[in-house]
């Protein structure tokens, strides 16, 4: 701590020796200007990322949206030579039988996960929001969840949903359950998938809401108190209201961050069994690189339809933030 | 007095039972890498490893380390190309106010909504044309578009509140607005860096997306890559698989002990503004 804060001190005390008192006022008058000089260094310094974000998210953004509109077959693939079919592409996902359990299960897997992973999370964060002993270490090890690596998360849920030697039959059967099919029956599948992300959703959410909730002036629950407001009704009436902006931003990130989604289904169930949960992210995968003779222009398409409907929800957010900031 | 510290210690024990539900997939994760082939398919499992084993460590040992080489290259990289290029533009966005820094900044939040699949796809098509595919670089270049945008934001926020007296002091001293950012900006910095870092190594190790669009059956594959052709060729070897990802989760396990106060601030950082 004492490192990072102690050289620049020791500069600028030095630089205070050698300047005379009156040199910082036209400095300062010299930057509300914005000299021609200081745009030059400001954009130098702003060049490389955006050349790189021109290179590496522009252009494959733009390379995604080229495949979407061409009739791509592994041979043109490779030589770049395949015809333009307009929209034919977004034509084909449309008339996929695909496409309506694929929207279903996005927007069911969308809204259970949020649902669930916000009121976990909010439920959580006002526990950890009080005051007693290991509070901050108990949440610090509520976080391994939300950094495992995806792949891990996966496989381990993976092996503890396994219909025959899995931990969750086992303790279902323990209490007198009928044991589940989890990840290879068609009508548990999309549950398996959901479970686990809101295992993983759930830290982003606590600690999110959790500094929300710092940010709310411990008076206003006196007032309540002495008003004779009992704990559920100070949540309903203090917390919930004034955490409001706070929700709208985790709802919002987590909305966008759900819709996009692949890695821990894929892994788990590959989108199967037959298709039963399958979402657009998955089956974007599934026509491009899923199959031995890949669809390229049909997976791109689905992928832009994911791009388009989270920069909407994304711009939503943007919006929301503007506005929060401002107030 | 006394009633108030029963009640507290009331409320450790519900917290305690509520991680250790939360953290019941970790442990399990950790008794199945420890459990003998034998035991695998027992019914019901044992709930402690009785009779333990070290054998799917052996097999990761054997197996696995070249991913797990491969894997930290990627994050070490993938951690350089993102600092060098977001500190610099988040000293310039925080305290050299560029003309069109604004949309820049809205360009960076649009670029994190992006799902991956589809920049997957798009530098699938880049790649195979450039013949970067299967590379290292390619990897490093497609990992650190995970983390530069969010990078740019945490730099411009930390940057943010750096006084102006410190910059503009050091820049009567003569120094041009390089040399200010590397030896005021950059080591006051040093917070952000950390956070930028870990969350960049992160990131780029966890990985799975470009991994397997992009580096897939070559020489050159990643650890979750490794896990991920356990899974599918495998499928009896449950422990070896799990002691795979138990090391592979041990990056996370680092930075919750060395820097869990820069994982929250990361986390907050990221979702709301102050």
């Amino acid at each position: 701590m004492k490192q990072t804060t102690h050289p620049p001190d020791h500069r600028s005390a030095r630089v205070r020796n050698g300047a005379a008192t009156a040199a910082p006022s036209p400095a300062r008058t010299r930057t509300r200007r914005r000299p021609t000089s200081q745009q030059w260094a400001a954009w130098g310094f702003l060049a490389p990322v955006t050349v790189y974000l021109a290179l590496f998210y522009a252009y494959p953004l733009y390379r995604n949206l080229d495949l979407s509109l061409r009739h791509y077959t592994v041979r043109s693939f490779v030589q770049g030579n395949a015809p333009f079919t307009g929209l034919s592409n977004y034509q084909t996902v449309f008339d996929d039988p695909t496409f309506a359990p694929a929207l279903l299960h996005t927007a069911v897997f969308t809204a259970v996960c949020l649902a669930f992973q916000y009121a976990i999370g909010l439920a959580l964060a006002v526990f950890f929001n009080q005051h007693f002993r290991l509070s901050a270490t108990l949440r610090a090890l509520f976080l391994v969840p939300w950094l495992l690596p995806l792949i891990v998360s996966a496989s381990t849920w993976s092996w503890m949903l396994n219909s025959d030697s899995g931990i969750v039959n086992a303790l279902a059967s323990a209490v007198g359950i009928e044991p589940v099919n989890w990840l290879t029956s068609p009508s548990w599948s999309l549950t398996s998938v959901i479970i686990a992300n809101i295992w993983i959703g759930v830290p982003f959410n606590l600690v999110v809401l959790y500094s929300g909730l710092q940010s709310i002036p411990a008076s206003l629950y006196e007032a309540a108190a002495l008003d004779g407001a009992n704990a559920w009704q100070r949540f309903w009436r203090v917390t919930f209201p004034l955490l409001r902006p706070v929700s709208a931003i985790t709802l919002l990130l987590g909305l966008v961050y759900t819709l996009k989604v692949f890695d821990i289904i894929w892994i788990m169930t590959k989108g199967g069994p037959a298709d039963s949960s399958t979402t657009f992210a998955t089956w974007s995968y599934q026509l491009g690189f899923g199959n031995l003779l890949p669809a390229f222009g049909p997976g791109a398409a689905v992928g832009n339809l994911l791009v388009v409907a989270a920069l909407v929800f994304g711009l939503v957010y943007v919006r929301v933030q503007r506005k929060q900031a401002l107030s | 007095m006394n009633r108030s510290t029963s009640r507290t210690w009331w409320k450790t024990t519900v917290g305690v039972l509520l991680t250790a539900i939360m953290l019941f997939p970790v442990y399990w994760m950790l008794n199945v890498s420890l459990t003998r082939d034998q035991d695998m398919r027992k019914s019901p499992p044992d709930l402690l490893p009785v009779h333990g084993t070290l054998a799917g460590y052996r097999t990761v040992l054997d197996e696995q380390l070249p991913y797990l080489g491969t894997s930290l290259v990627i994050g070490l990289g993938t951690v350089v190309l993102t600092v060098a290029l977001s500190a610099p533009a988040g000293y310039a966005l925080a305290k050299l106010r560029p003309r069109g820094g604004g949309i820049l900044n809205f360009v960076l939040l649009a670029a994190q909504m992006i799902p991956g699949i589809i920049m997957a796809m798009g530098f699938y098509a880049i790649y195979l044309q450039l013949g970067l595919l299967q590379s290292v670089p390619g990897l490093i270049v497609a990992d650190s578009t995970l983390a530069v945008p969010f990078a740019v934001l945490i730099f411009t926020a930390f940057m943010s509140g750096i006084p102006g007296e410190l910059i503009q002091a050091a820049q009567m001293d003569g120094a041009r607005a390089l040399r200010t950012f590397w030896s005021v900006v950059l080591p006051m910095s040093r917070n952000a860096v950390v956070t930028v870092s870990l969350f960049a190594f992160l990131w780029s190790w966890s990985d799975f997306v470009f991994a397997s669009t992009l580096a897939g059956g070559g020489a050159h594959e990643p650890i979750t890559l490794g896990i991920y052709h356990y899974i599918g060729n495998n499928n009896q070897q449950w422990n070896a698989i799990m002691a795979t990802a138990v090391v592979a989760s041990l990056p996370t396990a680092v930075i919750l002990v060395l820097a869990q106060r820069y994982v929250a601030a990361g986390v907050t950082a990221g979702a709301v503004k102050d």
